[in-house]
């Protein structure tokens, strides 16, 4: 029996009058009923802890159980393709134990207990290992073979090790002698406290691009495997979307979808949608690549709190792998106010907006746990964040918003107006930057085309130019302007709807090689070269629209496909040919 | 046992507190027995020890510290729940008001409800046609969906929630009923409500709930609440397929901000508390469909914007909700166009994967973006006319004037009692789209404009 007894309730906070053996961030059962919760505060004669499930019907004077350790998460086979809540419980063995509503109080093993693994052991009795060294492996899911490692915290020399073949997680495949000489069991499992970062052995220069298939992000706003990313867009802009579209097509090894806060059939779309879809480069469906952390607006308001460190936990775990993760946080708006819910329950003196005056240096502790690294084990892998933010009033100004723009080097603003013009991906070029395209630009270099910065430089350029030109337009009408100017306008509008602007419903046009985008971009500042020299000679530019060319650049991202790519070698041909008969 | 507290130690608006209390639970019901013989109901909702917070429903006028005794029930607030609810009217606890006496219960059921697990969820694909144009074609509703209609005060938004209700299929074929919530609204409009409901011939398939203006504003915290459960129970135990209008949510979210203000709390944007976000996103998602289970909860909540500002925390935590929204537009309401939804704000996020090929018609989702791109260019052109005049337009602009012009009072206008169905209304819009030259239409493949793009000659 514990003496540790409910004293006070309010909301998902609950109190503990009296001395208590509890210590901080330790996760404790609360209640008879025996729900999840983590110490949060402690003083000389009260103890406060958050609870991770519904607190209606809780009394005073039911027991709090102590665990002795604090909020982690269970590592191993059997993540990917799995869907979990806020604090890694599989929502599928909820589902089977309480049906479709979801019930409180249930503990359940976050992997799969029954399930054998084929397992490969790495080391022999001999061997000195220590904290990160691969000891087993295995297929977790067919495209991805899962390396057990020793945990950060132990090293040794193993004495025993188990022949290769089936084993479930929790079967003994081999045993360590620690350096203190204590015997461990290894497993195929290990378990990591979700708020301390794993631990690497160095951080390396963020010098690869992240490829997203996605043109404006790819070509003009790139983010670095390794770095991070910001979404901030109001209610209806594509954030999740966006989002949506990388989980997909982005080149990382495993992906974690964090849906923190948001809604309920977004998730469940993205389920659906990911075990049907199929990797192209794997030829394998999505989910096999995938962990799906699920913790919508009305589930329990801590465990959305806990959900991005559940994340980015899991994440890291791959990336010890070896793998280049990508986590996605949709969106850490919901977070930020779930930190200001618990904050304002326990009386704390808010800072801006109502939010905790911690806000900032949680969000810079969390962003900065992406990276490109070196494992401990000696391997390279990386951990890309992208963090949707739901600004309030969709005003950029407010704190989530300017906090989260201070940690991350990539802003890719999403903008009402072009989402009620249906421009999509919504990101507007004039607010949104990335910082990474100094670091990337070698790759580019080496690996795209030496004009690659050139190009997109120039196409930045255009783009700037028409919008201060729009500026007199709104006033005077397009009618005023100089031939050349018009030209500019013209041109940018091919930019905008022929480039930037990306179906995600089309077959070729929903993931785009970075090949093709940049013989895109190619062909449409060619057209803007040829088309000059013709209006440097007075030539009127209605003459030039009248060829049709501007027109069927629009189109080419739908009419050129994505094996094709020497179809766009022929328009630039078409553009010569053409303008020359003009030029005559 | 049951144990019966004498007096009370405090009273602060509708919160009052109770010391010595020894095994209350939290979110608890409690009775309040007063000395002239009425009862009030109220709710746990912070334990200090033995120090007891009680939210009263019915409010504190009259209750003093001496004439009041305090009788714990050991439950939290249930709803009666039978499949006799249906035709009838309750007040904003889901008490009878319609003098037919008492529900006999089949079953009682928490009216927090549990979140419904996402692996158990069914994606909400199936179109419904609700006859108007405007969200038809642009911002289609889904069985299963949460599409909150932005209003303002003085806007038909009663008017086009009765329409939806009349004309959309839903009403059709299927076993359907209505759960109508009514929060801080004003008689009339729940007589409206009522007498619609009549005319179109449904009253037995609708359940009322009626928190109005003058009633208690604690209540009013319950009632969408109870709306929901009785929702849940028809759609997922009596597999039906049902619609829940909740309005007005801005009364509720005010009824939100009271409470928390005077239990006390930090307040956050415009005072509301800083829960409001999970507050009503416990309500709104509690829309949807269960996978294998027949029956379906579709909500329309309806909200007025103060002072038409979208980006008032009520509008805009809900949108961050509910999957799309259709706003109301003050300019097009003067101008006499009806139903004056502005599309361009509006939205429906599960249009995408509920229209086309086999649900509508293989070139709406083509239609509807060429539509909104076009309309949006009209904005841009109407700028420009206001500055420099109409005759200066250039005459691409002039073209996008006249369809504006078109597009407001054939498309988006039609009468309360008409009813397009979904073929029209795309037929309609291709219409539209051909007063225009075919470089001008950017958003559609080749091949769906040889096949609708009719140009007059």
């Amino acid at each position: 029996m514990s003496k540790n007894k409910i004293y006070g309730i309010n909301g998902p906070v609950v109190t503990v009058q009296g001395e208590t053996d509890l210590s901080m961030m330790e996760t404790v059962y609360v209640g008879n009923s025996r729900l999840i919760g983590e110490v949060i505060r402690l003083q000389k004669d009260e103890t406060t802890i958050q609870v991770y499930e519904e607190t209606a019907g809780l009394h005073p004077g039911e027991p709090v159980y102590s665990t002795g350790s604090p909020l982690s998460v269970t590592l191993g086979p059997g993540l990917l393709g799995n869907i979990f809540d806020g604090i890694e419980r599989p929502l599928p063995a909820i589902e089977k134990e309480f049906g479709p509503f979801i019930g409180r109080g249930a503990q359940f093993s976050p992997l799969d207990t029954e399930k054998k693994y084929a397992v490969t052991l790495t080391v022999k009795p001999g061997d000195r290992i220590s904290g990160g060294d691969v000891y087993a492996t295995c297929p977790e899911t067919p495209v991805i073979t899962h390396k057990v490692m020793l945990s950060p915290l132990l090293s040794g020399e193993i004495t025993e090790v188990m022949p290769d073949g089936e084993y479930t997680v929790k079967d003994t495949v081999a045993k360590l002698k620690t350096d203190d000489g204590k015997i461990v069991d290894l497993t195929l499992q290990q378990k990591w406290p979700i708020r301390n970062p794993r631990p690497i052995a160095g951080r390396l220069p963020a010098n690869k691009p992240l490829i997203t298939g996605q043109r404006i992000i790819d070509t003009v706003f790139p983010v670095a495997k390794g770095g991070a990313a910001a979404i901030p867009g109001g209610f209806g802009t594509g954030k999740t979307m966006t989002q949506h579209q990388l989980a997909k097509w982005c080149d990382a090894d495993i992906i974690i979808y964090v849906g923190c806060g948001e809604r309920g059939n977004e998730m469940t779309q993205v389920l659906t949608e990911f075990s049907e879809l199929v990797d192209p480069r794997t030829g394998k469906p999505l989910l096999d690549r995938t962990v799906l952390i699920a913790n919508t607006s009305n589930m329990p308001v801590a465990a959305r709190e806990a959900s991005i460190y559940t994340g980015i936990t899991l994440a890291e775990y791959y990336r010890d792998m070896g793998y280049h993760t990508a986590l996605m946080a949709d969106s850490t708006s919901r977070w930020a106010e779930a930190l200001r819910e618990i904050s304002g329950r326990l009386e704390e003196m808010p800072a801006d907006e109502g939010f905790p005056a911690y806000l900032p240096s949680r969000l810079s502790e969390f962003y900065e746990r992406s990276g490109y690294v070196q494992n401990l084990n000696g391997t390279e892998g990386s951990i890309t964040l992208i963090g949707a933010v739901s600004p309030q009033g969709s005003d950029f100004s407010e704190p989530v918003t300017q906090n989260t723009k201070r940690f991350t080097r990539c802003f890719w603003a999403l903008d009402k107006s072009l989402a009620y013009a249906r421009h999509y991906p919504a990101i507007n070029w004039t607010l949104s930057y990335s910082e990474y395209i100094g670091d990337l630009s070698d790759w580019y270099r080496d690996n795209i085309s030496p004009d690659f910065i050139k190009y997109r430089e120039e196409l930045c350029a255009l783009l700037m130019e028409e919008s201060s030109l729009m500026e007199i337009v709104k006033l005077i009408g397009a009618d005023v302007l100089p031939d050349d100017q018009k030209l500019i306008i013209e041109i940018a509008r091919v930019i905008r709807v022929g480039f930037l602007q990306q179906n995600a419903f089309h077959a070729d046009d929903t993931f785009v090689p970075l090949e093709k985008q940049f013989k895109m971009m190619h062909v449409i500042l060619h057209l803007y070269h040829r088309a000059k020299e013709v209006i440097a000679r007075q030539i009127p530019i209605s003459k030039l629209l009248a060829t049709g060319l501007f027109d069927k650049l629009v189109k080419m991202k739908y009419d050129v496909p994505n094996d094709k790519l020497e179809m766009l070698d022929d328009d630039i041909q078409e553009i010569d040919t053409v303008l020359d008969r003009i030029l005559r | 046992m049951i144990v019966k507290h004498l007096k009370l130690d405090g009273i602060n608006g509708s919160l009052v507190t109770l010391n010595g209390v020894q095994d209350a639970a939290n979110e608890e019901i409690v009775e309040l027995h007063l000395q002239d013989g009425t009862v009030r109901t109220g709710r746990v909702v912070k334990i200090d020890g033995e120090e007891v917070t009680i939210q009263v429903f019915e409010g504190t006028r009259g209750v003093s510290m001496e004439n009041t005794s305090t009788v714990f029930t050991g439950k939290p607030m249930e709803v009666a729940l039978s499949p006799e609810i249906l035709g009838r009217v309750f007040d904003g606890l889901g008490r009878p008001i319609d003098g037919l006496g008492p529900v006999y219960p089949v079953e009682k059921r928490d009216v927090n409800g549990a979140p419904i697990n996402p692996v158990s969820r069914e994606y909400p694909r199936n179109f419904i046609q609700t006859g108007i144009s405007s969200i038809d074609a642009l911002a289609t509703l889904i069985r299963g969906q949460k599409l909150p209609i932005f209003s303002g005060s003085g806007m038909k938004h009663n008017e086009l929630a009765v329409q939806i209700v009349r004309h959309s299929t839903i009403a059709d074929g299927d076993d359907f009923a209505i759960v109508f919530a009514a929060m801080g609204v004003k008689n009339d409009v729940a007589h409206y409500f009522r007498s619609s409901f009549e005319e179109a011939n449904v009253m037995n398939r609708v359940v009322m709930l009626l928190n109005l203006a003058n009633d208690p504003i604690v209540e009013r915290i319950m009632t969408p609440r109870v709306a929901l459960t009785i929702a849940e129970y028809l759609a997922f135990t009596l597999h039906k397929h049902i619609l829940v209008i909740l309005t007005d949510m801005t009364s509720y979210a005010e009824a939100l901000r009271e409470f928390s203000s005077s239990k006390g709390e930090i307040p956050g944007r415009k005072g509301f508390p800083g829960y409001l976000y999970s507050d009503l996103a416990s309500l709104y998602e509690r829309a949807g469909m269960i996978q294998g289970v027949e029956g379906s909860v579709t909500q329309i909540p309806i909200l007025t914007m103060p002072n038409d500002d979208i980006t008032h925390p009520i509008p805009d935590l809900t949108g961050y909700i509910t999957e799309g929204q259709i706003v109301l537009d003050r300019e097009l309401d003067y101008k006499g166009v009806y139903p004056p939804v502005s599309v361009l704000p509006s939205l429906s996020r599960l249009m995408k994967d509920g229209i086309g090929e086999g649900f509508t018609r293989a070139d709406h989702s083509a239609l509807s973006n060429q539509l909104l791109a076009t309309y949006a260019k009209v904005q841009d052109a109407k700028a420009l006319a206001s500055v420099i005049g109409e005759d200066e337009l250039s005459a691409e602009d002039k073209l996008l004037m006249a369809f504006g012009r078109e597009f407001e009072a054939r498309f988006l206008t039609q009468s309360f009692t008409e009813n397009r169905s979904i073929t029209e209304t795309l037929d309609l819009g291709w219409e539209l789209l051909s007063m225009l030259p075919r470089n001008m239409l950017d958003r559609v493949d080749d091949a769906v404009l040889d096949e609708h793009y009719k140009p007059q000659a």
